[in-house]
């Protein structure tokens, strides 16, 4: 019978199942971040327990990690509770091992989600966890790939396994060329304004069609990254030769013989052709327009020509009040065109869109100019110390600073409000990160989520502009 | 903070049963809420209803969610005012909440796999860890058939 990706990663995982179809899923790869092992490490040392697989582990701390003051060492991280949480973390992976951890500081540090593929340990087949419900990144590469919970990340450390059950099947079809100045971003934030954040509930998507074969493997990263904001706890893309090329000579990807046997097993990693999807959604590549968010939820988006939505003209009085609600913590009214809000602050980073092609997109737009002089603040924090480097190699890190940007050490910064980089209250922020909740980036915070280009050119204009018509 | 107030009490020292009213735990899907009151040094909860995802973190937590209808709760609350000294025993295997001296006994129902993993100690782990042949043999094919993700 025709299988699906998903169906071939889950089936070659099972170990177990129980009759009402709880299973045990065996688990290849375990990524450890600093806020949410803490707990973990604990309950196994309370239980005597040790963890299974040791090699499966690969850790780093990056949430509440502060982007700057690095050359103060562990002194520069202020917050004693962070500051714990980075030491506690040092101390566990010392107790227990991984096969490698990239600590606070380390050269190689940097956002979870960014490390493990550039790194070479994330492969394609494999299943990821990770306490972080960003992990659906790492299905990018053909993995089963989802966040976990603390009591998760306890259990998978024991055992190697996670007590889950199947999803279903949905296939979200891009098909069509892009238009210039059309990103990743925009392909995923318009797939969640058609079916919300809760539209894939129970699913495991898979992207696929013609504008996701044209991604590169940075984009197809984006993509997966918020299947979790469509409410998929896992997105993935089938293998193909941009998956084999990225792969090819990365630290931990198998070398020699072996390599062309891994190669030759991932070739299979596709649906079938007839594989049985429970639900298929097209979209067509060539409508999609850059997008804004507006609202605090990212289904709250519009396309960057259009306006912000009137509520009188919902019918549903819900919805309604939902968006009454994010339209005054949001401080707009409606029918504002969104080329006319004005920025404060502008960050370009998070696991979302940190990657080298990334920053290479938000340089070329902003070379030779300089940000808006109503713009507060604009970062550019790189996904990992690699990314970094080789951005400096680049230039980039020059052409950011000649502009009036802020150059930053790596890690997950100003998307979620854990570390020293945040919004004010009323602050309003041209975001590259993935929610837009209230207060996620500080509180009273403003976040608008768009793409690289689309925050680079907010930050050179003060407002947003239709990067299609940047010149 | 009433019920603060209630555990600063001396009478209350060492107590390890949490008489509660209905939809308990409600608000926190983090486990940190099961996690305060083990840590506190309560082994279990009795009240008329729990909130769903409060009543799952406990059992994965092993702390025991008990039901008991809202007047057989109201009868505990009296007495508990009523008597200083009064003393409650869970007999989880016989699935009772009775007053020490056994005048008092009420019965609770539980899940029979729930009851069977906190009568044997059985957190999700060591359920797990039953099948650790299972995952050895499947660790075992697994690195032999695809050996570059070990």
């Amino acid at each position: 019978m025709p299988q699906t990706l998903y169906d071939k990663l889950w089936n070659s995982h099972v170990v177990h199942v129980e009759p009402d179809g709880t299973a045990l899923l065996y688990i290849d790869r375990h990524l450890v971040h600093e806020v949410t092992s803490a707990q973990a490490y604990e309950g196994l040392r309370a239980a005597g327990r040790k963890p299974w697989r040791v090699e499966s582990v690969v850790a780093t701390a990056d949430h509440n990690t502060p982007t700057t003051h690095w050359e103060e060492g562990l002194a520069g991280v202020r917050d004693p509770f962070a500051k714990l949480q980075i030491e506690t973390l040092d101390a566990n992976i010392r107790q227990f091992g991984a096969k490698v951890y990239f600590p606070y500081l380390d050269r190689q540090q940097g956002i979870v989600h960014v490390i493990g593929p550039e790194q070479g340990a994330t492969l394609p087949g494999m299943t990821v966890v990770c306490g972080d419900s960003h992990t659906s990144t790492h299905g990018a590469f053909a993995c089963l790939a989802h966040g976990i919970g603390t009591s998760e990340v306890e259990h998978v450390l024991a055992t190697q396994c996670l007590v889950t059950k199947k999803m279903k099947n949905l296939r979200i079809n891009v098909e069509g060329p892009l238009e210039r100045g059309v990103t990743a971003k925009d392909i995923v934030l318009a797939i969640i304004g058609r079916i919300g954040t809760a539209g894939a509930t129970g699913y495991a998507i898979e992207f696929a069609g013609a504008a996701i074969r044209s991604l590169s493997m940075e984009g197809r990263m984006t993509v997966c990254n918020m299947a979790i904001e469509a409410g998929a706890r896992a997105g993935m893309v089938a293998v193909d030769e941009v998956t084999i090329e990225y792969l090819r000579g990365r630290k931990f990807a198998p070398s020699g013989a072996l390599w062309d046997q891994a190669v030759a097993y991932w070739r299979t990693l596709v649906s079938d052709p007839g594989a049985k999807f429970d639900r298929e959604v097209p979209i067509n590549a060539r409508e999609i327009k850059p997008h804004v968010t507006w609202g605090t939820s990212p289904e709250m988006v519009v396309t960057v020509d259009d306006a912000v939505p009137d509520p009188d003209r919902e019918n549903d009085a819900q919805r309604r009040e939902a968006m009454e609600r994010a339209l005054s913590y949001m401080g707009l009214k409606p029918r504002t065109p969104i080329t006319d809000i004005a920025i404060d602050k502008v960050f370009i980073g998070s696991c979302t869109n940190s990657r080298i092609e990334d920053l290479r997109a938000a340089a070329a737009v902003v070379r030779g100019r300089r940000v808006a002089s109503n713009v507060k603040l604009a970062l550019v924090v790189p996904g990992s110390g690699l990314v970094k480097q080789q951005a400096e190699r680049e230039g980039l890190d020059r052409i950011f600073r000649d502009a009036g940007f802020e150059w930053r050490e790596p890690g997950c910064s100003m998307c979620l409000g854990m570390n020293p980089d945040r919004l004010s209250a009323g602050e309003r922020c041209a975001s590259t990160s993935n929610r837009n909740f209230e207060g996620r980036q500080g509180p009273g915070g403003r976040t608008h989520l768009v793409s690289p280009v689309m925050a680079a050119a907010a930050a050179i204009a003060g407002h947003f502009v239709d990067i299609r018509r940047w010149s | 903070m009433e019920k603060f107030t209630v555990l600063n009490q001396p009478r209350y020292k060492g107590a390890q049963i949490l008489l509660a009213r209905k939809n308990f735990g409600c608000g926190s899907s983090r486990e940190h809420a099961p996690w305060a009151l083990i840590d506190y040094g309560f082994r279990s909860v009795i009240a008329p209803s729990y909130a769903d995802i409060f009543f799952n973190n406990s059992y994965k937590n092993g702390l025991l969610p008990a039901v008991l209808t809202e007047a057989e709760v109201d009868r505990l609350f009296h007495e508990c005012n009523a008597f200083p000294g009064f003393r409650l025993v869970i007999d989880l295997e016989r699935q009772s909440v009775a007053s020490t001296d056994g005048a008092l006994v009420m019965r609770f129902e539980i899940d029979p796999f729930r009851k069977y993993c906190l009568v044997n100690g059985l957190d999700e782990i060591g359920l797990t860890l039953r099948h650790a042949d299972k995952i050895r043999e499947f660790e075992a094919r697994r690195k032999a058939q695809y050996p570059w993700y070990f």
